[in-house]
Parts: structure tokens; sequence; C-alpha cells
């Protein structure tokens, strides 16, 4: 799309603010709406704007698609590893309560930020890996 | 005032669902989902769910669309005619829409605090999330601590999902891109 000038433009100024809503919405969800699920898709949706409008040579020259395949299981295994982590220390499967030892409320939050940090990992690389692969068998 | 707003969105959505199944041009199939996307990402954020509202925009209406687009640019545009009489198929979405009309009347009506899920569980979330977890937000309280197991789970679907995707389309394009000469490319 080389000659849309306003789509260019427009793009250019909405992407930044696009990855700023949808860190609000990661880093926010322990006190409004949304949590990693939530951020996920709207990063995969600014990138794939990205894509649309800049071409795909140009969204995988910024993420390659081996950078993708290894955050799409790099997400899952951050969130088992917590739980391993918290088995390690003495609790049960995902008990965040043990990630502080002085106060359990905490580790709570903690243990929310590190998991909800693999969801966003898995989901927003999982469906851009998707978006990469569909686009790249028409050419 | 709520009432006429829903009222409103689910008539457009109406409009918009007769819409697809008229229209015989592809590409106007697509963006017309896009539009059912968003109109169904409006509903929900009438209804207080604006997080799931948030996933219909982002995933429905962005990128599920952006991907039918790109799967339209390996096809025809235009709907092949029906080769058989679509008396059958028509009765049969008929009914099972009958059936699910059906099935809502025994649903507890929208927001009655006196159902199940309002008053065993969902009040001990409620009293519990805050002394426990210190997490306002009891939506995240319960998808990330409390029901932790559920969404590792769900977070493994997704990864078993895309691992499907690519075994499927990426395979493929590999062989694909060894011999260039095989006429499609």
């Amino acid at each position: 799309m080389r000659g849309h000038l306003i789509l260019r433009v427009v793009s250019k100024i909405l992407i930044p603010f696009l990855l700023m809503f949808a860190l609000y919405v990661q880093f926010h969800g322990d006190f409004g709406p949304g949590g990693g699920f939530q951020a996920g898709v709207i990063v995969a949706a600014a990138f794939v704007l990205y894509a649309l409008i800049f071409g795909l040579r140009a969204m995988q020259k910024i993420i390659s698609p081996a950078l993708l395949e290894i955050a799409v299981p790099l997400g899952v295994l951050i969130y088992a590893g917590v739980g391993v982590y918290t088995w390690i220390l003495g609790g049960n499967f995902l008990d965040y309560n043990m990630l502080d030892s002085h106060d359990p409320s905490h580790g709570q939050h903690l243990g929310v930020l590190l998991v909800e940090a693999g969801v966003l990992l898995t989901v927003s690389s999982t469906m851009l890996l998707i978006f990469y692969t569909f686009a790249g068998r028409g050419r | 005032m709520e009432f006429l707003f829903n009222l409103i969105l689910l008539l457009f959505l109406a409009a918009v669902t007769i819409g697809i199944i008229g229209v015989r041009n592809l590409f106007a199939v697509v963006v017309l989902s896009g539009a059912y996307s968003f109109l169904m990402a409006t509903l929900l954020i009438a209804m207080d769910a604006v997080d799931v509202g948030m996933t219909e925009a982002a995933v429905g209406a962005g990128v599920s669309t952006v991907l039918l687009l790109s799967a339209l640019h390996l096809t025809n545009t235009e709907e092949a005619p029906a080769k058989h009489s679509n008396v059958l198929p028509m009765a049969l979405a008929l009914l099972t829409g009958a059936v699910l009309v059906y099935g809502t009347w025994d649903l507890p009506r929208y927001g009655d605090p006196d159902t199940p899920m309002n008053s065993y569980v969902g009040d001990e979330y409620l009293e519990r999330s805050i002394p426990e977890t210190t997490i306002p937000n009891v939506v995240t309280s319960v998808l990330a601590s409390y029901r932790g197991y559920d969404t590792l789970g769900e977070t493994a679907v997704i990864f078993t999902a895309g691992i499907g995707v690519l075994m499927l389309l990426y395979g493929r394009r590999r062989k694909g891109d060894d011999d260039e000469g095989d006429g499609r490319s």
C-alpha cells in the first residue's frame, strides 16, 4: 500500500497508542477490565495493522517468524514455571502466596502479573504466527 | 434508554445477518461479518462485559477479518451457485433455531440474583477475593488465581491451536518454497 498516504500516516500515529492501550489493559488488569488475553489480542491487532499498511516483509523484519516460534511455547512455560516454582518453595502448584514470604497478598499480585505475562506472550504470538502463515501463502 | 439502545443494536445485528445470507459476493460477506463483530462488541459493552467486548473487537472484527480476507485472496470472490435445493438446509436451520429459542425459556433472567451461579460460589468469591488476594478486580483474581489451573489449560489450548495451524499450513508452504517451479507461485 505504498500510495495510500492517509492510511500510512494515520496508522503510524495510531499504532503506538494501540500498543500503549494494550500495555494499559495488561498491567491494569488487577484493577479494571482486561488481562493477558485481551492485551494479547490488541497487540496482535496492532501488528497486523502494521503488516497490512507497510507489508508483511517489513513486519517480519521487526518480529521474525522464528522469534514467534520461540515466544508461543515460552508463554506457556512461564505460566507453568510459576506453578513449578511455588512447588519448589513448598506450596501447592500455582499457590501464589508462596512467592512473597512476608506478605501473601504481594505474592498474589506478583503471581498474577507473571501468569498474565505468559498469557500475553502466547496469545499475541500465536495470533501473529497464524496471520504470518495465512498471509504468506498467497504469494 | 438502555432497552432502546439494545433494541437498536439487535435490529442492526439482524439486518447484518440477513445481509450476510443474501449477498453472494464473498468480499462483502467478510466486511459484513466484521461489522457484525463490532455490533456484538458494542452489545457486550452495554452488558458491562468490557473485557469480552475488547476481545470481540480485536479478534472478531480485527484479526479474523484480515485472516478471512487473506483466505479470499486464494479463492474466488463470488460464491458458487448452489447445486442442490435449499429447502432441506433451510428447514434444518429453522428447526435448530427453534430448539435454541425453546432452550432459552429455561434460562434464568439476565442478572437475576437468585440463580445458582449468583448465589453459592459467586458470593463466596466476591466475599473472599479482596481479603485473600487484595486484587480489586474479582474477574482477574478468579481467572488468574482461584482458577489458575483453568487459565493454564486455556493457554495450553491456544498454544495447541497455534501449533495445529502451523502443522497444517506452514509445512506445505515450506515444500512450495523449495521447488519454485510448481506453477502456482
